[in-house]
């Protein structure tokens, strides 16, 4: 049972990782993907008495992390004419070095901090830290619209498993809360990376400097 | 019985090396739907090289000519500190660096007899070697340096010796990211596909024959055959990974151990024909990538032993 946990959040850093370092975008929106279900699976991992509830909730927050979050950012992605990172305000090899500084910082951060309650893993709060660090990267690290949406995703990811670590049993309608509130983020994303293309042709979100008068 | 199995390991080496040529090249071969060339192809190679004449240019000095000795002395020493079957013929404490180090001399020896060369082009091999080599070597370090921590030994014998099947399921993912950062390290120190492509000759992209375009007869020979020896010693450390959770010794281990260099050739080969090679900037990011999961590894052995 823990070596399974260990080894989906060995994974989570790995697709952290993989995101730091690709610069396709279709790339990028699988990886998440895959790391969404991961992080939705993980609750029926690291629990021991599976219950019918916690099932329901893994699989309705897999289904929405790895599917719904992702098709809606590939239909984002055919409306616009970019398929590519091109110019990343911080390039792919100093990203990845920033995710393994950020790695060690969160298993850092990890020892200093003493949490109430005992996580299920050793792991799942530095991995957490370091999902959420690597969100925020990749939101001021990255040009495209597309790929702030996805460091949005990986930090929300980062966000759900430290719930997971500190809270074993959320409430149903917490949670519910929390993952209509990420639909609508990515939503109201999607609509506006449609109008940014729309007006500039491109989805570059640097250039919305240039609104200002 | 015992004893005998003891000192084969280095023979074994010394034999078998260029063998795993063969089968990288008919494993491609198979999947490009040839004949291929027979497996003992490198042995012939190396053997009618060392039949030949030498011819040096005027501008090469004794550096370019003792290059390919040097290589293949440090390569030899590396060699005898790997264990094979749970026993190598020389061990101390700390020998895990005096080991990559041996790897690093040999590289230098190359790198500065292609400096000696005088030719541009190979100075430009030269530097790439350098360049991606030192981002390799934390890889290998870092994840030996993990090994090292987990079986709480410092020398490659001790090291595999101490790692069971136990460790595989206390730390599985730590020691399956080990395994695949040195068989990152293995494909690029050896210039395999997705970094080099040791087919490709007088091209601007390739690293590690343009930096031996130089040698001819028993030279290139001998630079052929250390080449070869390289591939087996590092790859000698992922097979140590990965059958420790065997624990075998003796005859038997021996057989393992030989299959399962047999095995990794055939993968180096499947890897070769399904991949293309990488474009030269994104190297250093599949590199930095090895080096990365090193350091997940190290932190995740530190974590679970402490």
């Amino acid at each position: 049972m823990n070596l399974l946990t260990d080894s989906i959040l060995v994974l989570l850093i790995l697709a952290s990782f993989l995101l730091l370092s690709s610069s396709r975008l279709s790339n990028c929106i699988k990886t998440v993907a895959l790391q969404g279900m991961m992080v939705g699976v993980l609750p029926l991992a690291a629990n021991d008495s599976l219950t019918c509830r916690v099932t329901a909730i893994a699989l309705v927050i897999a289904g929405m992390k790895g599917i719904v979050f992702p098709y809606m950012l590939f239909r984002t992605l055919r409306e616009s004419t970019t398929i590519k990172e091109l110019k990343p305000y911080v390039g792919y090899t100093a990203s990845m070095f920033a995710g393994v500084v950020s790695l060690v910082a969160s298993f850092w951060l990890d020892s200093r901090l003493h949490l109430p309650v005992a996580a299920s893993s050793r792991l799942v709060v530095p991995v957490a830290f370091s999902m959420m660090l690597t969100g925020i990267f990749l939101i001021v690290g990255r040009r495209t619209a597309v790929n702030q949406v996805i460091g949005y995703l990986v930090m929300e990811n980062g966000i759900y498993t430290f719930g997971l670590a500190i809270v074993r049993d959320v409430p149903l309608l917490v949670e519910l809360g929390v993952l209509m509130d990420m639909f609508m983020a990515v939503f109201v994303m999607g609509i506006a990376i449609y109008r940014i293309n729309r007006e500039f042709d491109h989805i570059d979100s640097d250039q919305l400097n240039t609104l200002k008068g | 019985m015992m004893d005998v199995a003891h000192y084969m390991g280095v023979p074994l080496g010394l034999c078998m090396a260029p063998l795993l040529l063969g089968i990288i090249n008919r494993t491609k071969a198979f999947f490009a739907g040839r004949n291929g060339s027979p497996l003992f192809q490198a042995y012939y190679d190396i053997w009618k090289l060392l039949r030949k004449d030498a011819v040096y240019s005027r501008t090469t000095t004794w550096i370019f000519r003792s290059a390919p000795v040097v290589g293949l002395g440090s390569v030899m020493i590396a060699m005898i500190l790997v264990p094979v079957a749970g026993s190598s013929l020389f061990a101390f404490t700390g020998d895990l660096i005096f080991f990559a180090y041996c790897l690093g001399l040999m590289r230098f020896a190359t790198v500065i007899a292609a400096l000696d060369t005088g030719s541009s082009f190979e100075g430009m091999g030269a530097s790439r070697e350098v360049h991606f080599s030192t981002l390799a070597e934390p890889a290998l370090l870092l994840g030996l340096a993990a090994l090292a921590k987990l079986s709480g030994s410092f020398s490659l014998t001790g090291m595999f010796g101490g790692l069971s099947g136990s460790d595989w399921l206390a730390s599985g993912p730590a020691i399956a990211l080990i395994a695949f950062a040195v068989f990152v390290v293995f494909l690029a120190e050896n210039a395999r596909i997705p970094v080099d492509d040791p087919n490709t000759h007088l091209e601007l992209t390739m690293i590690h024959e343009v930096m031996i375009l130089d040698y001819s007869g028993p030279d290139l020979g001998i630079v052929l055959y250390a080449a070869a020896l390289k591939l087996w010693v590092l790859g000698a450390l992922i097979v140590n990974i990965l059958i420790c959770a065997a624990d075998l010794s003796g005859f038997s281990g021996l057989i393992v151990f030989a299959g399962g260099m047999f095995i990794l050739a055939v993968l180096v080969g499947i890897v070769e024909s399904i991949m293309a090679r990488l474009s030269l900037l994104k190297v250093p990011q599949l590199l930095v990538g090895a080096g990365a999961m090193s350091v997940l590894a190290l932190i995740l052995v530190m974590r679970f032993t402490s």
